[in-house]
């Protein structure tokens, strides 16, 4: 535990990538050369590379622990919680120093420890975990409280872990990658074994079992259309698909087995039981990349349903067969990466795709459909097109170059432009909005005002008695500075406190953008906006000018006749 | 009633007639320490610390300034004043008032662990004890300054081994100085921003014994990447820093304690060192002066009344306009 808390030190302390993989590979070097650290260090790839485990001590237990132990009244705690702005912090603050520490190894805690303390009543876990943190090190407590809580984020992301140990082992990024694939499937306990087929010597052996393939990403093109020609050629190298709003999956049948993968490596299939039949219809060896979307009966682009109607199923723990008939999803297939076991990444995206077509008209399935390529002679042509995305549920075009082999994460997989996957998004959809609440952040931003409620006017200015209607939160978008500026107008325009949260005198005006909208029930001005942002601070616009909820509602899609 | 009241312009003593560190102009003004927040531009007359007279004349320029010594009683209308030592950086201090048998104390910033650049922190026993919060929450907890002395050490013997310039953003008046007389001068030259070195030499003209330092001009590069390097934390990113071919920065503060605090500055160190009490301080502090009433000020004033008064202590809040460079000073 102590290597990990130094390692964890190390990394928060960090500020640029170039040393947080200098800091992982110091801290994978020796442990590579001693395998009786393999089995922590194999927990700490896990963890580091986005591994979660299930809460092992309700927070309940954990507030109890320092009402307890400082003797400090609840609400002091509490106020220094809305200070610090995360839980596992707090208590290794407030917490009194340990007499004598001992250092027990992480993976004591990983596989015994911790969840032998799940399986205890809530005295005598509480007595066990009191009994824990009395002997443990101050500079260990808040790795310990971190993996408690289930949540160790130190702004380290899966590639910089990938490429630490690449550089460690000298092996190629991509096998390392690959290697990784279901290495942090939620729940999972990993042993020193697993650590050590991960820095194995490379052997020629393909995707192993039900593991899927690193998945391709795009990039975001932000470009001119007139600029595209110069960038990106004729668009008659590019294939062109719609971009799906939906969930990002690989479904693979190996071995009689079907799986499907997220893109945040988890196995979701139990969420998705209509796509068995999908499964069943392709033959074994097969690896579809696509998109997972609510769809009723049709091929193609028709009946594809919004965002929120996925969300509806995926916030259910129980499904229906009401809710599967009501609900219905579709594999949209874009791309294929297996066939017959072989591994078809190195062929040119044009010859995977005819595969892919192939492969989706045998299988001949309800609901597994094939992304429609979309032409057009010129790039005016395409945007054209691709200003309708809207109309049928998309977000934009994707253009994917036609020699390029499918690469791994946001990587190239070749040397030029072309070998990149593209996605071309429409511009959001924006209203001007009044910030009427607004609330700490966490984590870096604990102090500072930093989450908003936003809000629009019921009705027109010259209605007498109209109200600002809240309809949507939003905390990204503004810059350090402007943040500071608006936290301090909010100190300065406060009306009401209400624990965390302060209502302010509206004045301040942002332009917030969104991905999508549509009617909900839930939601007091009727309406849910999907990935709402900052996209700028109207400075010049007073709170009275800014937009309405008819405004909002004029966004709303054209529903189909129910 | 209280012998020193909240007014517009500052803390008052109605029965002197005279200010404490009041925010705007006042004919009879009373000072703690030299910091920007509580020493104001403006004032007909200033009363502070022997040590404090001349930082004021450097900030504020041609003032009418008397300094005293601590424990030196100044009687005017029957309201005895005297300054005693606050510990939080040269020449602060707590101003005690009396006046027919009545004594209230305001306490200036303070930090009651001695730092060696400054005269240590006393306790004064008063009926009414208006203290600073500044750090007034319980997750405020300060190492001993020993400890982190070897951690910043070590931070720049790491650095200048690797050929980089450590750069500590620290508060020109105090903070900068609490520095020097902490790290180890062995390791490499100590370099002063203009902002910090006038400070050095008050600081060295009042007897305070701080290491040699100079200024970057002119300095061999493979100098410069051994360093320690002082600046103010408004020094950070600007041209002045481009002389040093690499660098590394850190901030030396009490904030740094809070891991959010530090990551909002995308600095890459934060060592947690302040000029001020931590929470143990304040209540240890607020207890030696066996007050029954306490009035808390300077950021978190409600938390800290709050908890006083739930202990069974009168305690209250003023408002104060202190605290615009709290960020920095602390």
């Amino acid at each position: 535990m102590r290597a990990f808390a130094a390692l964890y030190r190390d990394l928060d302390a960090a500020t640029s990538t170039r040393h947080k993989t200098e800091a992982l590979k110091a801290y994978l070097k020796p442990a590579l050369a001693e395998p009786a650290r393999w089995a922590g260090a194999a927990w700490v790839v896990y963890l580091l590379a986005g591994g979660k485990r299930k809460q092992m001590i309700p927070t309940r237990l954990l507030r109890r622990l320092a009402l307890e132990t400082t003797g400090l009244p609840e609400w002091l705690v509490e106020e220094s919680y809305q200070n610090v702005g995360d839980l596992a912090e707090t208590l290794a603050l407030l917490l009194p120093p340990a007499g004598a520490a001992e250092n027990v190894a992480l993976e004591t805690w990983m596989d015994e420890r911790l969840p032998a303390l799940r399986a205890l009543d809530e005295e005598a876990r509480y007595a066990t975990l009191s009994g824990y943190v009395a002997t443990m090190a101050q500079e260990d407590r808040l790795v310990f409280f971190k993996l408690t809580t289930g949540a160790l984020r130190v702004g380290v992301a899966r590639g910089q872990v990938v490429q630490a140990l690449a550089e460690a082992t000298g092996l190629d990024a991509p096998i390392i990658a690959e290697r990784l694939m279901g290495y942090t499937q939620a729940g999972r306990s990993v042993t020193a074994e697993d650590f050590g087929a991960l820095v194995a010597p490379q052997t020629a052996t393909p995707a192993a079992g039900g593991r899927p393939y690193p998945f391709f990403l795009a990039h975001q093109l932000v470009a001119p259309v007139e600029d595209l020609a110069a960038k990106l050629g004729p668009p008659q190298g590019w294939i062109a698909e719609w971009k799906f709003d939906g969930i990002r999956a690989q479904l693979l049948t190996r071995g009689g087995q079907w799986r499907l993968w997220s893109r945040g490596e988890e196995l979701i299939a139990e969420a998705f039981p209509d796509l068995a039949s999908v499964a069943k219809a392709l033959p074994d060896g097969t690896a579809l990349d696509g998109e997972i979307v609510v769809a009723r009966e049709g091929a193609g682009v028709a009946g594809i349903e919004p965002f929120a109607k996925l969300q509806q199923r995926l916030n259910r723990k129980a499904i229906t067969d009401r809710f599967l008939a009501e609900l219905p999803v579709a594999f949209i297939a874009y791309d294929l990466l297996e066939e017959n076991g072989a591994d078809l990444r190195a062929l040119p995206q044009i010859e995977r795709r005819s595969r892919l077509e192939r492969i989706v008209a045998r299988a001949r399935a309800r609901a597994l459909r094939l992304s429609p390529r979309v032409e057009a002679a010129d790039w005016p042509g395409l945007a054209a097109t691709r200003a309708e995305a809207r109309a049928i549920g998309a977000e934009g075009l994707m253009l994917k170059g036609r020699e390029a082999p499918y690469g791994a994460g946001r990587k190239r997989s070749g040397p030029g432009e072309r070998d990149l996957w593209w996605k071309w998004k429409l511009d959001p959809m924006a209203v001007d909005a009044v910030l009427i609440y607004a609330q700490r952040g966490h984590g870096r931003r604990a102090s500072v005002y930093s989450d908003y409620t936003f809000a629009v006017w019921s009705g027109p200015q010259d209605e007498a008695g109209r109200v600002l209607v809240p309809f949507a939160k939003a905390y990204s978008g503004l810059t350090d500075a402007e943040m500071a500026e608006v936290d301090a107008i909010i100190r300065r325009t406060t009306v009401e406190s209400f624990g965390p949260v302060r209502s302010v005198t509206p004045t301040l005006v942002f332009e917030l953008g969104f991905e999508g909208i549509a009617l909900s029930k839930r939601h007091k001005s009727g309406v849910a906006t999907r990935f709402p942002r900052m996209l700028r601070w109207r400075r010049d616009k007073p709170a009275a000018e800014a937009d309405t909820l008819a405004d909002l509602q004029a966004l709303l899609p054209v529903s189909p006749a129910v | 009633m209280n012998l020193i009241a909240a007014r517009p312009e500052g803390l008052y003593c109605e029965a002197g007639d005279f200010y404490i560190d009041p925010w705007r102009p006042v004919d009879r003004a009373v000072i703690t320490h030299g910091h920007a927040d509580h020493a104001r531009y403006g004032s007909k007359t200033y009363l502070c610390h022997a040590d404090s007279a001349p930082i004021l004349r450097r900030r504020l320029g041609d003032i009418d300034v008397r300094g005293v010594a601590y424990g030196e009683i100044v009687e005017r209308d029957g309201v005895r004043v005297s300054l005693h030592p606050a510990g939080h950086i040269l020449g602060s201090a707590q101003v005690r008032v009396e006046h027919k048998g009545e004594v209230w104390v305001a306490s200036g910033d303070y930090n009651i662990e001695p730092d060696g650049t400054c005269a240590a922190f006393e306790p004064v026993r008063c009926h009414g004890f208006i203290t600073e919060s500044t750090f007034g929450l319980p997750i405020y907890r300060w190492r001993p300054q020993a400890e982190v002395a070897a951690e910043i050490n070590a931070w720049w013997r790491a650095n200048a081994e690797a050929g980089r310039a450590s750069v500590i953003y620290a508060y020109s008046l105090g903070k900068a100085q609490r520095v020097l007389a902490l790290v180890d001068p062995a390791i490499g030259p100590l370099v002063a921003h203009g902002a910090v070195e006038p400070m050095n030499a008050i600081y060295r003209s009042r007897g305070v014994a701080l290491p040699a330092t100079i200024s970057p001009e002119g300095m061999e590069k493979a100098a410069l990447r051994r360093a320690l390097v002082l600046a103010p934390p408004s020094a950070a990113g600007s041209p002045w820093l481009r002389r040093f071919p690499d660098y590394a920065d850190a901030f030396a503060s009490g904030w740094m304690q809070v891991r959010g605090q530090r990551r909002r500055r995308g600095i890459d160190r934060g060592f947690v060192l302040s000029d001020h009490a931590d929470w143990q301080g304040l209540l240890s502090a607020i207890s030696a002066t066996g007050a029954s009433r306490v009035l808390a000020t300077h950021g978190s004033a409600a938390t800290l009344a709050r908890y006083l008064g739930e202990r069974g202590l009168d305690a209250g809040i003023v408002q104060a306009e202190y605290g615009e460079e709290e960020g920095e000073a602390a």
